[in-house]
């Protein structure tokens, strides 16, 4: 028995099969689908619809509520052609006691090509992906604590639009990195992507134990963390994940590690600042900068259909390459 | 191996054709199919001096047979720089042979817009091995079936035989 389990989201040439995480993928694996994403953006900066996916029916299997990542999939999904389903599970037959395995079975059984799923639990998607038939794929729309890689890539994809290739950048990352699913994809594919500089910016109850071990430099204090970087990424205060007191309250939080005007007067004149939504306006981020020159949270939804199309594009066209070795 | 046939030459003969027909009276523009397609456009997009600017396709989202080999991995955006709709256009591409690349960018074309009328050019062709009811206007050359040729460019163009196990439908 092998030592070490193959990555069950790599096929047996180590192309993505399903995207669960990035953990374990290499550079290639993250420009390969960077690089198509800008293809589907024609002269006028619109995405076009293409009938790549024509025939293949895709489910969105959302057991925790979302708006931008749901919906930024399913306007992927259809501009790809792809016949779309909608899941939302919270409201649905898990309130009647089926498993997640039963779930899973029975929408396979409706003729699923490719599942989307988000789940509350770490893990959710991995489990899924154990468990589907071959030929079926799953992409990780967010599980718990986590991993969120669609979120993470169309987040590389913006910096580099913006700010060109990712090695030369200082990037921070502020906020609740404890509870932040998006924050650890986001470390992930800038370490993999081999960024300069990664920060994260927070309070020591919002850190997770040993943050250093992401390869991150830790800051506790906001306007040291926000000096000289080229990307502030701002996170969402997760109260929904929060058990306890972790905080004396949101006004406190945004005294000391909110983004106003004045505190991105450390970082670079041209940096720009993220966010992957949904924003707390007055907790973690100022109006004026959220709605400013320099924010591209608007611009990360559109390029979230553009990165969401590629990552289908990507998985599908590597199962057609090889399709009697993946049944192997 | 090079083939046998100047490639200036037959853009040349294609110019001429295009010259002489009635779609040159009615503000025709044109497109080419990358890759080859795009070098010969440029071309006779200079040598008949058109008014509107080159549109290039890349038809790799509308092949047929992506659930079979998968994406292309040097797909580039495609570039229609005006008004599909009640254009009359001048389709160019380097090789035509089965017909099925004509098919994708006709289907691309369409999702842009109806244009009143598409006309298609190609450099070379080879008869008898059609699998679409597609035909060229003008072809500058045919070749024979069994031998797949295929345009390197854009300096210099050159026309050459492809060894059977590279060729490329």
């Amino acid at each position: 028995m092998a030592l070490v389990e193959r990555d069950i989201q790599l096929d047996e040439h180590k192309r993505l099969k399903h995207l669960l995480t990035l953990e374990g993928l290499k550079a290639h694996h993250l420009t390969e689908i960077l690089d198509l994403a800008e293809t589907f953006f024609d002269a006028n900066g619109e995405l076009r619809k293409v009938p790549l996916l024509r025939g293949k029916t895709i489910m969105n299997v959302f057991f925790e509520p979302s708006t931008r990542t749901r919906t930024t999939f399913e306007i992927a999904e259809k501009r790809l052609s792809a016949d779309v389903v909608n899941l939302n599970i919270a409201t649905s037959a898990t309130k009647k006691g089926e498993s997640l395995q039963d779930t899973l079975w029975n929408l396979q059984a409706m003729g699923a090509d490719m599942f989307v799923i988000r789940h509350a639990d770490s893990g959710a998607a991995h489990f899924f992906a154990r468990q589907v038939a071959e030929g079926v794929h799953v992409l990780n729309a967010g599980d718990g604590r986590h991993a969120h890689p669609s979120q993470a890539l169309l987040d590389m994809f913006t910096i580099r639009k913006h700010k060109g290739d990712i090695y030369d950048l200082k990037v921070a990352i502020v906020g609740d990195i404890l509870h932040s699913r998006v924050a650890r994809s986001q470390i992930q594919a800038l370490s993999i992507l081999g960024a300069r500089e990664i920060r994260v910016i927070g309070p020591r109850t919002l850190m997770p134990s040993c943050p250093e071990a992401l390869g991150v430099h830790v800051y506790h204090d906001m306007d040291a963390g926000l000096e000289d970087v080229d990307v502030v990424i701002m996170l969402r205060l997760q109260n929904e994940r929060m058990s306890g007191a972790r905080l004396p309250s949101e006004k406190e939080f945004f005294r000391l590690y909110g983004l106003t005007e004045q505190r991105l007067e450390r970082a670079k004149p041209d940096a720009i600042v993220m966010h992957p939504g949904p924003i707390n306006r007055g907790v973690e981020i100022d109006s004026a900068v959220a709605d400013g020159p320099r924010s591209v949270i608007l611009d990360q939804v559109t390029n979230g259909i553009a990165v969401r199309m590629a990552i289908m594009a990507v998985i599908f066209s590597n199962a057609a390459r090889h399709p009697q070795e993946d049944a192997s | 191996m090079k083939l046998n046939l100047d490639v200036n030459t037959l853009i040349d003969t294609l110019a001429e054709r295009l010259r002489d027909d009635p779609i040159m009276g009615k503000a025709p523009c044109m497109v080419g199919i990358r890759t080859g397609g795009v070098w010969i456009a440029e071309r006779l997009h200079a040598a008949l001096g058109l008014e509107m600017p080159l549109g290039v396709l890349d038809i790799s989202f509308y092949r047929d047979d992506f659930s079979r080999v998968g994406l292309n991995p040097t797909v580039r955006p495609s570039d229609i720089p005006w008004d599909v709709e009640g254009s009359r256009i001048i389709l160019v591409d380097d090789v035509l042979y089965t017909g099925r690349t004509i098919r994708a960018a006709l289907n691309e074309l369409f999702d842009y817009g109806r244009p009143d009328e598409v006309l298609l050019t190609t450099l070379v062709e080879r008869p008898g091995c059609r699998e679409l009811p597609i035909c060229a206007k003008y072809v500058g050359a045919t070749v024979n079936c069994d031998q797949a040729v295929k345009l390197s460019g854009p300096e210099p163009l050159e026309l050459n035989i492809v060894e059977r196990k590279a060729e490329v439908a």
